[in-house]
């Protein structure tokens, strides 16, 4: 048995049919299944250890905060953070950009200040920025993207300037696969002081991520699209970054001394976990850390680029095949159209043959607006995918293509 | 007059002669190309039906105390599906319309098209159709 067999093994719902047909599980990118070792870990968790943290002096307390706390190093070490502290646990990537959205811009952003974003961002890095701007009377500016899907990064350079507060992009585009070069767009920004959030959703589950070599400010990313459970992120920020904004929710947990009169906040992280925290889904998503480590970069990275590239010559001599975005560096996503068919019937058809692909916008309108398209046909790869599926998928396009060409 | 119940059931045999899911729908779809279409002045903004993946107008006319639907939808599944609904529907009194339990939708296996999902219009069709109705029912 290869190795990709067996990582198969690790993953229980990857043995069940749909539709009376195996599943093809293509739908990575809208999150991914979890191996027998995240699903053991929850179950572990609510069967002896379960306990509210940081208060209670009895044993139980002590071993879920231990826990909990352990979690938060390794997830530390996972991105190479400088310091655990300047890892805070959320629901997941959108409420971490809101976090900073709320707090970064409650405090630094001023009337006729700019907001900078990508053409190519997820709604959950639109929308928080559009209302902080809304709010504070400032601009958001956009990176615009050319017909590969891939950031012009000369207007880029151009859209810096001295009114910009904050870069928010894409690691990882979830619509396109682009690779976005976020260490030269933090670079570029740092030289005129600006930080940079980094939006690795999409990232996280493909390649290491090191947030000490990117030097970006602030990194957010969820549990559920890397082998985790759902309902987790994480929001890294620089200790400065997060010493210097406020508190985004307020409760237990986030502060030192409360009176009627005032109240002192907590010290990092735990200024930003107002309220008992999500502790299963931490200790979770280390065990799908765990996974991806024990796994290796290596292994997921080479299997992963080996089925995008044998899925992509598969596609390419597929009568009427239309890739949206032909981005040179790529992770984990195809985009593409087959000639007149509305997406949505091809997602039907290939759901009836057991192939789960996400058809319709994707979340980015402004991308399917940029190339005029009502939405795109996506798969998105995980590291327990086959060539085999890939087959399988080809020849259901096949089908599809009988029915609706 | 044939009743809703009449006409739900008549799809429900004609259903019954597929034995494979492909078959029926190749029906569908073909259904949808069947319908009389909705006027072009009709496929606007104010038509669409909110909440569907694929775009869907609708339109309703009121006519001799009948409701008479056309429809269009840029997916032809979404498209033939609306057919059905209009197929049971169109030319019946508003108030069978609203009373309509239409439960020739589970019966002929489209109970999937029915689910909560954001992708999905069946539910937002069927409401839609049912306000028209009930619009037409108070005039």
């Amino acid at each position: 048995m290869n190795k990709i067999e067996q990582l198969r093994k690790q993953f229980p719902i990857l043995s069940r049919e749909v539709n009376n047909r195996p599943l093809v599980y293509f739908d990575n990118a809208a999150t991914t299944q979890k191996p027998e070792a995240v699903i053991e870990r929850l179950r572990n968790y609510y069967e002896s250890e379960n306990s509210n943290i940081h208060r209670g002096a009895h044993f139980l307390s002590q071993m879920a905060t231990d826990a909990y706390e352990q979690a938060r190093k390794t997830t530390a070490s996972f991105i190479n953070a400088l310091h655990p502290h300047e890892v805070v646990f959320t629901r997941g990537t959108t409420e971490s950009i809101n976090l900073v959205a709320h707090s970064f811009c409650k405090k630094f952003l001023k009337p006729g200040d700019e907001i900078l974003i990508s053409a190519m961002e997820h709604h959950s890095n639109i929308v928080p920025w559009q209302i902080a701007c809304q709010e504070h009377q400032a601009n958001l500016k956009v990176i615009p993207i050319d017909r590969k899907g891939e950031l012009i990064i000369s207007e880029y350079h151009k859209l810096l300037n001295e009114k910009t507060r904050l870069v928010a992009v894409t690691h990882v585009s979830n619509a396109l696969g682009t690779i976005n070069p976020v260490k030269e767009i933090i670079e570029a920004a740092h030289r005129k002081d600006i930080p940079v959030l980094v939006d690795g959703a999409q990232a996280t589950p493909h390649m290491p991520v090191d947030v000490q070599a990117l030097d970006c400010d602030f990194y957010c990313f969820s549990g559920h699209k890397m082998y985790g459970p759902m309902g987790i992120g994480v929001l890294y920020g620089k200790e400065k970054w997060l010493e210097q904004i406020p508190p985004y929710q307020s409760g237990g947990e986030m502060i030192k001394d409360v009176s009627f009169g005032k109240t002192t906040y907590n010290d990092l992280p735990f200024k930003f976990e107002a309220g008992t925290p999500n502790v299963a889904g931490v200790l979770g998503l280390e065990a799908a850390i765990n996974f991806i480590s024990e796994t290796g970069h290596d292994t997921i990275s080479s299997h992963e680029t080996d089925l995008l590239q044998y899925a992509l010559e598969g596609l390419k001599n597929f009568d009427g095949i239309r890739f949206i975005g032909t981005p040179e560096h790529r992770a984990g996503v195809i985009s593409f159209l087959l000639g007149d068919i509305h997406p949505y019937d091809a997602g039907t058809i290939l759901d009836k043959l057991g192939i789960a692909v996400r058809t319709g916008h994707h979340c980015v309108q402004p991308v399917l607006d940029y190339y005029n398209i009502p939405g795109t046909i996506r798969i998105s790869f995980a590291v327990y995918n086959t060539r085999q599926e890939v087959d399988t998928f080809i020849k259901g396009l096949a089908t599809v293509r009988e029915m609706f060409g | 007059m044939t009743t809703i119940k009449e006409k739900e059931q008549k799809i429900i045999s004609d259903f019954e002669m597929f034995d494979d899911w492909m078959d029926k729908y190749n029906y569908i779809i073909e259904l949808g190309k069947s319908i009389p279409p909705i006027k072009e002045e009709y496929k606007t903004e104010k038509y669409l039906i909110k909440g569907c993946q694929a775009r869907v107008w609708l339109h309703a006319d009121y006519q001799d105390g009948k409701v008479i639907y056309t429809a269009d939808s840029d997916a032809l599944i979404t498209k033939g599906i609306a057919a059905l609904l209009i197929e049971v529907l169109s030319g019946q009194p508003p108030k069978e319309i609203v009373d309509a339990g239409l439960s020739f939708i589970d019966e002929i296996g489209l109970k999937e098209h029915l689910s909560q999902t954001r992708s999905n219009g069946l539910v937002n069709m069927i409401k839609q159709m049912k306000l028209y109705a009930l619009a037409f029912q108070k005039m």
